[in-house]
């Protein structure tokens, strides 16, 4: 038998490309005669439109057109809504209010586009901007959350009653039956903080309407090609066939470059054709700081209820989450939130509720862990002051609830963003908690190294946290795998790839089926003139729904190839082998054939051939799973803070981790470590900060603190937990997003043990120096 | 984020320069490492109509010992040629200290030595360096030769004396006095990252075990780089107990410095880090001063 290429630590095949500076980004991509946009962003937050003068900037030399929603005519429309909101959750109220994408009678947030400038170059354009004049009436700024709501609050969308835009409830047993049962409960207000995306490279887009063959090419950033290609065809009112999306590398995603509704492409899309001239556009750092999507702003009204030996009987949850001034994305960010809140524990009541409000701020999308993060903040949090009210260790409380391995698969009886109920696979959670436990020296620290430090006057402090991460969620995606006439394979899919190693993953699923060796295996992402069907990079779902997709294509070419070789070499299937890119008799060697000699005569161009025939060595699979396949860990943290000062350094980082089968443990750790380095920054340096008029006050690198290569700890320790998921056959879950979403509840209850005989009470998952010293100051009674 | 339209020169002299200055007064503007200037061109927060770009005159740049054993620095020297400068070590340990601190290593290959001067960004670490150091500095302009010290050099955030039509030449640092003992102490939110609060300090000891002069500088706490007066007043001539010094720390941190709130920290707290860092900066250039 050949080797498997499965669960090796392959080197990425497209790193010698990247790396040596040959990348093809989106800003790369020059089409002679060329014209470049920049985007008139409002200043207000709140405001009417009554005119928008662009004559004079329509007259500067070089400036080639000038739009604005009135220019649009009848294209101008809101949306498209991208994801529809649960119908099977009874009784949930959804109210769709699409992206403009530019602002026609009214601004709903501060960057929102009201004019597009088309001009020579870049520079043209940016100076134009200064001669677009808004005639506008300002309103109140919305921005508290729950305020949101109060009666008399100015209306951002003034054909609803008021800013609700969603709410839903779930419950699964009786939360009433739970507090009624219970010693204890213990309620929390809990806040997460608002994040950025803050991917290295910013959305883009470069777009050429071919007049002579009546096809639009779309080279863009987005994380979802297919759904894109389809609304620009919608919209403008051409068969699929005639758009082609095509991904260039990709600087990173995380999030807002799923979203298919913003400017860049419903507008100069229509523009280019319009102008029938290449356009491009490169979002600046400032406008995806302003303009383009964000997460984390939920303000929760937690409680849970127990027994005094520590057993939870349910768990309450009401919520307000922020969706910004619209709310393309649906429901995505805070059904997972409902469904992280309890995913790691036996609870058996529980009642969730999401209120979801529109602000005057930039569009919530999924960023970085799509509301999981927040859920197990929640959790993490409540468990933490439930222990403290009962005297009780953090570890004790966690062992006491934990979800066995017999428990699985576990139906947590709650809708998540699938629209279908979230069932936990697989896995052995008590085993990441011990080994996490064990490795971080958890006894130690408490029992023997904090007193001594204590009495030193020093404040060190450890933390341990679960965490679930919901992944690899349906509907489908599908892929092609083709075996070409020089024996190297082609492995085609419309997913989209942002730096996750699909080149080399992708690969490694082809090649265990084929036999050949992975380099001799080129993987096309993202191009819908290729391979036009599938859904797009989110929830933590390539590795999953694509690589099952590519193992099964690969198996069916496998099939096809041996078939055919059977009939060549005369020898039964079953006596011949696939490796070394040939198939031949394995007990003689020396008889083989070729694969892409067997490519050849796979596609016959002359004579006859069998009835049912299916030409090539090419196969296409999709697969779309029941419900996602959940992966999960346990965090360990010990920091040390210097009480003086305030300022905190990772002293030691464990985490265990369980995403089933790894197809590439290095990779797996990549993205590991990208995950914690984000999740450290969302615990303690990014915050997106609005002042009292809605004006960004972090929209550059300068204010809004992106975690560097200098912050993070010398070590990420990483444990591996392997429970292959009984969901595929490669046993795979998803990994993208475990270190973005578990860091915040371990920080703070390692600061909290920092600290311990204060109060620190920490319910907020976002903590400087500076928000740190004034809680220490607090708990002393300053 | 692409800057509004200007013109640019290149002169590859002083003389030229300064001629250029001269001709383009109030809508010219010098251009340095072009670290900050061109950023904040590009935000367009800066909308300069000219730019003198002194990268070509290569006269401007330079590290030579001075008679007395100070140095002079040409103002285009870059900031990791400082940085890395055998004499600099030598003589000045304290302000290599001080400019590794200064933003990343790609930065300082650009930024310059007189344009961090110039720019007198009050959370920058040159200026207070040169408060500490008691420099003096060159300026030149078509019309001659003028002098100015650094205590007289800041007038605001962002503001000197410089005039238009003026350049920064030369900074003078006079030699270190014997027996003394030097403190970087900054608090960043991330390394390389602007400070919240920092002080650069310097004790000199007269040899028996009392202070000769104490000097501290303050930087990110005010309108701009600050030289406290009251550590020299209480520690001169005095033996630097814990106490003494724990005196002066707080002083300074009530009295001699005036930081706001901002989104990373309140005023209450950035007072706290100046207490701290102030008791800190003199404990250890004591130290340093008797080793
Ligand atoms: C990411 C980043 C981080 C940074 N972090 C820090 C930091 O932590 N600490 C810090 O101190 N700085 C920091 N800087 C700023 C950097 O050190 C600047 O480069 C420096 O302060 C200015 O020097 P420059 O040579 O780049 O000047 P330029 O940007 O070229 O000029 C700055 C100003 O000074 C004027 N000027 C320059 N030279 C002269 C002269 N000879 N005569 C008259 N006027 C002149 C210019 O006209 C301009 O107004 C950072 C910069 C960046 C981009």
């Amino acid at each position: 038998m050949t080797e498997s290429t499965i669960s090796k630590s392959y080197k990425r095949n497209e790193d010698p490309r990247l790396l040596t500076g040959n990348g093809n980004y989106i800003d790369d991509i020059e089409i002679p005669g060329m014209l470049h946009v920049a985007i008139k962003r409002s200043d207000y937050a709140h405001a009417k439109i009554n005119k928008i003068d662009t004559e004079e900037a329509k007259k500067m030399p070089g400036v080639v057109a000038v739009y604005t929603a009135e220019d649009l005519g009848d294209y101008w429309r809101p949306g498209p809504l991208q994801v529809p909101p649960p119908t099977v959750i009874k009784g949930s109220i959804f109210h769709a209010r699409p992206l403009e994408c530019i602002a026609k009678n009214k601004i709903r947030f501060s960057g929102e586009p009201v004019a597009v400038v088309v001009a020579e170059s870049r520079y043209i354009a940016e100076d134009a901007l200064d001669y677009i004049y808004l005639d506008i009436e300002p309103l109140e700024y919305v921005g508290d959350l729950e305020k949101s709501l109060d009666p008399g609050a100015p209306l951002i969308h003034e054909d609803l009653e008021s800013n609700l835009s969603a709410d839903v409830r779930q419950e699964v047993g009786s939360w009433e039956k739970a507090v009624a049962e219970a010693d204890l409960v213990v309620k929390k207000r809990i806040v997460t903080k608002h994040v950025a995306g803050g991917a290295i490279e910013n959305r883009g887009i470069v777009i050429q309407w071919d007049d002579s063959f009546k096809v639009l090419n779309v080279w863009a950033t987005t994380q979802g090609p297919v759904p894109m290609r389809n609304s620009i065809a919608k919209y403008l009112g051409l068969m699929e066939n005639q758009v082609r999306v095509m991904n260039p590398d990709i600087g990173g995603g995380f999030g807002p470059k799923i979203m298919s509704s913003q400017i860049d492409d419903v507008v100069i899309p229509w523009i280019a054709m319009k102008l029938k001239k290449p356009i491009k556009w490169v979002e600046d750092r400032r406008e995806n700081f302003l303009g383009t999507t964000s997460e984390r702003d939920q303000v929760h009204y937690a409680e849970i209820a127990l027994k005094k030996d520590g057993t939870i009987l349910g768990v309450k949850d009401e919520f307000y989450h922020n969706t910004g001034a619209y709310n393309p994305y649906g429901m995505t960010v805070p059904l997972n939130t409902q469904t992280h809140v309890i995913s790691n524990y036996n609870i058996p009541n529980y009642f969730t509720r999401i209120i979801m409000v529109f602000t005057n701020q930039m569009v919530v999308t999924p960023v970085r862990g799509a509301g999981r993060s927040h859920g197990i903040f929640v959790m993490e949090r409540l468990l933490d002051a439930a222990a403290k009210e009962l005297g009780m260790d953090p570890i004790e409380i966690r062992r006491k609830n934990i979800l066995p391995p017999e428990s699985m698969p576990f139906r947590t009886g709650v809708i998540g963003q699938d629209f279908v109920e979230s069932v936990l696979d697989s896995g052995d959670y008590p085993g990441a908690l011990e080994k996490t436990l064990e490795a971080i020296e958890y006894e130690k620290f408490k029992k023997e190294i904090q007193p001594k430090l204590r009495a030193e006057g020093k404040h060190k402090g450890i933390g341990v946290i679960m965490f679930t991460e919901g992944t690899a969620v349906g509907p489908y995606e599908g892929a092609k795998v083709m075996v070409g006439v020089t024996g190297k394979v082609n492995v085609v899919c419309a997913y989209s790839n942002q730096g996750q190693g699909h080149y080399t993953t992708f690969a490694q699923v082809a090649a265990n089926q084929l036999g050949v060796d992975i380099k001799d295996i080129e993987v096309v992402i993202g191009d819908t003139g290729q391979w036009q069907w599938g859904v797009g990079a989110f929830a933590s779902r390539g590795m999953t729904l694509v690589g099952t997709a590519i193992h099964n294509a690969a198996v069916k070419v496998r099939e096809k190839a041996l078939n055919l070789a059977s009939k060549i070499l005369e020898t039964p299937k079953e006596e011949l082998e696939l490796a070394d890119g040939v198939v031949r008799i394995a007990d003689l060697p020396e008889k083989f054939i070729s694969l892409g000699e067997l490519a050849m005569r796979a596609n016959p161009t002359r004579g006859t051939v069998e009835e049912g025939m299916e030409p090539g060595l090419e196969a296409a699979s999709y697969y779309g799973p029941p419900h996602g396949a959940t992966g999960y860990g346990c965090l360990g943290l010990i920091l040390d803070v210097d009480p003086e000062t305030a300022k905190v350094k990772i002293e030691r980082l464990v985490i265990a981790d369980d995403c089933g089968t790894n197809i590439n443990p290095m990779i797996v750790d990549g993205q590991i470590h990208g995950g914690l380095q984000m999740g450290i920054g969302e615990a303690f340096y990014e915050n997106l900060v609005y002042d009292d008029y809605g004006q960004l006050v972090t929209a550059s690198f300068m204010d809004y603190l992106f975690p560097q290569a200098t912050d993070m700890p010398a070590k990420f320790e990483i444990k591996h937990i392997v429970t292959p998921s009984p969901l595929n056959p490669l046993g795979i879950k998803g990994i993208g997003e475990a270190g973005a979403i578990c860091v915040p509840a371990c920080f703070m209850q390692a600061l909290e043990d920092a600290f311990e005989g204060m109060d620190l009470d920490i319910t907020d998952s976002f903590m400087s120096p500076g928000k740190l010293y004034h809680y220490v100051q607090k708990a002393k009674g300053a | 984020m692409k800057p509004a339209p200007f013109d640019y020169y290149a002169p590859t002299s002083v003389e030229e320069a300064l001629d250029k200055l001269t001709e383009l007064g109030y809508s010219g503007k010098v251009l340095a490492g072009g670290q900050s200037l061109i950023p904040a061109m590009n935000f367009r927060m800066a909308r300069p109509t000219a730019l003198v770009d002194l990268n070509k005159v290569k006269e401007l740049s330079y590290i030579k010992p001075t008679a007395d054993g100070g140095l002079a620095i040409g103002t285009m020297t870059r900031d990791s040629v400082v940085e890395e400068d055998i004499m600099v070590n030598e003589r000045y340990p304290i302000l290599v200290k001080t400019i590794k601190h200064i933003a990343h290593k790609q930065i300082r290959n650009r930024g310059t030595f007189g344009g961090a001067i110039a720019h007198a960004d009050p959370a920058a670490q040159l200026p207070a360096a040169a408060l500490l150091l008691d420099a003096n500095f060159k300026i030149l302009s078509k019309a001659g030769e003028r002098w100015v010290k650094a205590t007289d050099f800041f007038i605001g955030p962002f503001m000197t004396v410089l005039e238009p039509e003026e350049m920064l030449a030369e900074v003078v640092l006079p030699p270190m006095p014997a027996n003394t003992g030097a403190s970087y102490q900054q608090v960043s939110r991330q390394k390389g990252g602007y400070a919240q609060a920092a002080v650069i300090s310097t004790v000199t000891m007269d040899g028996s075990g009392k202070v000769k002069e104490a000097r501290v500088a303050l930087f990110s706490v005010g309108e701009s780089a600050l030289l406290a007066s009251k550590p020299n007043q209480v520690l001169a001539g005095q033996v630097p107990t814990a106490e003494a010094i724990e005196e002066v720390a707080a002083y300074v941190a009530k009295n001699e410095c005036d930081p706001g709130t901002d989104i990373h920290g309140t005023e209450e707290y950035r007072r706290n880090l100046v207490h701290v860092l102030v008791r800190r900066a003199l404990t250890d250039a004591v130290q340093q001063a008797k080793k």
